[in-house]
């Protein structure tokens, strides 16, 4: 069951380097919270606490609707639609993005991490979703797919966190879920004034100073 | 009834129903536009009056541009003595008979490409350029999906594999979303091809048989037919589940054909045709499917 659940988020992974369209990206990000959702309550089963899943559930509700929700609105507020010719095409990218997954699956399978047997695909697909929002936040020219890049990353981490901590401390929990949301409210502000400035969003004209 | 001649049982179903395969589709078609739609026969009566017509040969053109249909429709019959129905295996079957499978189609489509370049037809050079670009981008994903199906059956032939394939398997329900993809592409259905456009611009597959008539043209049309068919017991016999052990295997797997001309009827009346630019793309998300399938089995 939880390794159909990380398969999932295997393809979503390859979905999100793939796709073009801010609306069909911003879907997978809200796919991608619920299934980390999912995982942090599946992953411990019968052990988990009530706080275990009180924080899931406060994580599945920012990654899963809330980050999803502001980034859209930031989208159809500054008009843009889609990512148009990105530093590494979108054929490329699927083809790296298998090459990643496979380096993932590798390493997945070598690190001598203390996890449950039980948890299978967990680490791999964490290290892949690491893995793609990296390459994302490199290989994407507007400031939105690199915003996406990092959620994508951060998502990666989470997932690495869930399969190999378990019981993370609620502060450092909360903590980084408050970092996150700070995080995605900055990117989305930032992201308007920069449309509003300079009428478009590409980050790799943003590199000469004016005075 | 021995095996071997339910074997020969299910390709004689395959030559005469094929041809019903596309009056299914559109029938699907007719009724999501809200139209009536051609009689299910329609493909029968075209084929019949085809074959009684003449051809017309144009004086450029060389014995290729006769031997294309013929050598088509040969090819494609062949391969479909390779593919098993479902749980019944194949007339022909032996180690790696999908390789075999796969080059008797692409030997086909080299022949029509050849009769299309020969009649020096600028339209039917550009339809024939673009057939071998997809097909060659299509041809990694089926290799990739079969050999993920083999390492995970442990078996090397169709006839092996296809049974022994559970559908519930997450590499197999990969690979089947991928070889949906290159069914679509190979048989020039919507989101590749419009088998109905008559724009010589943007068709592929029928801008290739343009010049043909008569009984060539029947030849290419049931040749299409045939592939459609091979392809979708292909997939029908990964897709359809051994639950029905108790119903004749031979009628499971026919209804699964026809359950995916229905469904491409479906694809094709909701879905618009993507750019052409855009077709490599598709392509590529298909290889990724098959490639994931490919990763997960040999983890």
């Amino acid at each position: 069951m939880l390794d159909r659940l990380m398969l999932v988020l295997i393809l979503s992974d390859l979905a999100f380097l793939g796709v073009s369209r801010f609306s069909a990206a911003l879907s997978l990000l809200a796919l991608q919270g619920a299934l980390l959702g999912a995982l942090a309550l599946a992953a411990h089963g019968s052990a988990s606490t009530e706080r275990m899943v009180l924080l899931a559930l406060i994580g599945l509700i920012l990654r899963g609707v809330l980050f999803p929700w502001l980034l859209r609105r930031t989208a159809r507020r500054a008009e843009i639609v889609e990512e148009r010719n990105p530093l590494v095409g979108f054929a490329p990218s699927l083809l790296i993005g298998l090459v990643l997954l496979g380096i993932a699956m590798t390493l997945g399978a070598r690190l001598p991490l203390r996890t449950s047997p039980m948890l299978g695909l967990v680490v791999p697909a964490s290290l892949f979703t690491v893995f793609t929002g990296v390459f994302l936040v490199v290989a994407r020219r507007k400031a939105l797919s690199q915003c996406l890049g990092y959620l994508v990353l951060d998502n990666g981490i989470y997932g690495f966190g869930v399969a190999t901590v378990g019981n993370i401390p609620a502060l450092v929990e909360l903590g980084t879920l408050l970092d996150a949301l700070v995080a995605v409210l900055v990117m989305a502000i930032a992201m308007y004034r920069l449309r509003e400035e300079f009428d478009h969003m590409n980050t790799d004209q943003l590199d000469t100073l004016r005075g | 009834m021995n095996p071997m001649a339910t074997a020969w049982l299910e390709i004689g179903l395959a030559l005469l129903l094929a041809p019903l395969l596309n009056s299914v589709i559109s029938r699907v078609k007719a009724v999501f536009a809200g139209r009536q739609g051609p009689p299910l026969l329609q493909p029968y009566f075209d084929l019949a009056k085809l074959l009684r017509k003449g051809a017309v040969y144009s004086p450029t053109t060389t014995w290729i541009f006769r031997a294309g249909p013929i050598l088509g429709l040969a090819t494609t019959a062949a391969a479909l003595l390779l593919v098993p129905a479902g749980r019944i295996s194949a007339p022909v079957a032996f180690p790696a008979d999908f390789i075999l499978l796969a080059y008797l189609l692409a030997l086909g489509r080299f022949f029509t490409i050849s009769a299309a370049l020969d009649t020096g037809s600028s339209f039917e050079g550009m339809g024939a350029s673009r057939e071998a670009h997809f097909a060659a981008l299509a041809e990694p994903t089926l290799f990739l999906g079969l050999a993920a199906l083999a390492r995970k059956t442990g078996a090397l032939s169709l006839s092996q594999i296809l049974p022994a394939a559970s559908p519930l398997a997450p590499e197999v329900a990969l690979v089947a979303g991928a070889l949906a993809v290159v069914l679509l592409c190979e048989n020039s259905r919507i989101p590749f091809d419009d088998p109905n456009t008559h724009l010589e611009l943007t068709m592929v597959h029928e801008v290739m048989v343009l010049d043909h008539s008569g009984p060539d043209l029947a030849f290419i049309q049931y040749a299409a037919a045939l592939k459609l068919w091979l392809w979708s017991s292909l997939l029908a016999g990964l897709l359809v589940p051994p639950v029905a052990a108790a119903w004749p295997a031979s009628l499971t797997t026919t209804l699964g054909v026809f359950a995916l001309a229905g469904c491409i009827g479906v694809v094709e009346s909701t879905m618009a045709r993507v750019r052409l630019l855009r077709v490599p793309h598709l392509l590529a998300a298909a290889l990724a499917l098959s490639a994931v399938a490919t990763i997960l089995v040999v983890r």
